[in-house]
């Protein structure tokens, strides 16, 4: 590839970079902003999306493929049916204290991120000048499922049995038991 | 590679986790917890994928598809409870549901 060819190329991966990080950081903000639920779960999508182009950058494709069929497939449409079965609810103002706890709860977060932000810099920041070279099969669905059955198949077996205890809890919470409601009247 | 490094990936990861951490730290609603709790996850799962490519190391990637797995069977539970509090007509409010009895 010619210089040329590969710094416009560079230019390009820049621009769809600074595209996706301001969408995933304003969807990002608007899933917590929004006061109906339903509208929260819609900005989800698209920082899901955003997120998904992300990782088709970092040439993880099978793991963009599986964020955009698990999450904004299945995910998000469980979220949306839980909060049309809910119906609209807005939130109540502040009683009583809400600036107190909100000016905590800031002040808290951006603690969180700054903690983050100077331990990873310290932890790694030298380390990160240059990039490992990757071939073309990297991320792509035959080396996820190599790696996913022989390398760590005992975390796809831990997997497996987690998803199907959070069924089994999901169901049992969400069940209507006659016993519970004798207890209730 | 050719376009951001992984530092940039890693401060965007850490932004979304800290965007997620306030909205989990301000909101009321469950519902609205829960999507924070999303936005927290995938902030870390940001950074994992970046550190797969940064060390061209598949590892990570698995690692983030198994913390898409424990996102989904919060969801599960979370929902489920969401659902049982809404049958028993209380409050959807975090600051509300303070006692643990049925």
């Amino acid at each position: 590839m010619t210089p040329v060819l590969a710094s416009a190329g560079n230019v390009v991966v820049w621009m769809v970079w600074v595209v996706a990080g301001f969408s995933c950081l304003a969807s990002g903000v608007a899933v917590i902003s929004f006061r109906n639920p339903f509208f929260s779960a819609l900005a989800l999508i698209g920082n899901l999306a955003s997120l998904a182009v992300m990782y088709l950058l970092l040439s993880a494709e099978f793991v963009a493929a599986a964020q955009v069929l698990v999450y904004a497939g299945a995910v998000v449409v469980m979220f949306l049916f839980v909060i049309a079965y809910v119906g609209p609810r807005q939130e109540e103002a502040w009683k009583d204290g809400p600036r107190l706890q909100t000016l905590g709860a800031v002040l808290a977060a951006g603690a969180l991120l700054v903690e983050i932000i100077v331990a990873v810099s310290l932890a790694a920041g030298h380390d990160l000048g240059h990039d490992g070279t990757v071939g073309p099969v990297f991320g792509s669905p035959s080396y996820i499922g190599r790696l996913f059955l022989v390398d760590h198949l005992l975390a796809f077996e831990i997997t497996s049995v987690v998803l199907l205890i959070a069924a089994i809890g999901g169901v049992i919470l969400g069940s209507h038991s006659k016993r519970t409601e004798s207890i209730e009247s | 590679m050719s376009g951001p490094g992984t530092t940039w990936y890693l401060a965007l990861a850490a932004f979304l986790f800290g965007i997620g951490a306030l909205g989990v730290l301000i909101r009321r609603n469950p519902l609205i917890v829960l999507l924070s709790l999303e936005l927290m996850l995938n902030g870390g799962n940001l950074a994992l994928i970046a550190f797969s490519r940064h060390f061209a190391n598949g590892t990570g990637q698995i690692f983030g598809l198994a913390v898409m797995a424990v996102a989904a069977s919060e969801v599960c539970v979370g929902l489920g409870l969401v659902v049982a509090i809404n049958r028993k007509k209380l409050a959807l409010d975090v600051d509300r549901l303070s006692e643990l009895r049925g």
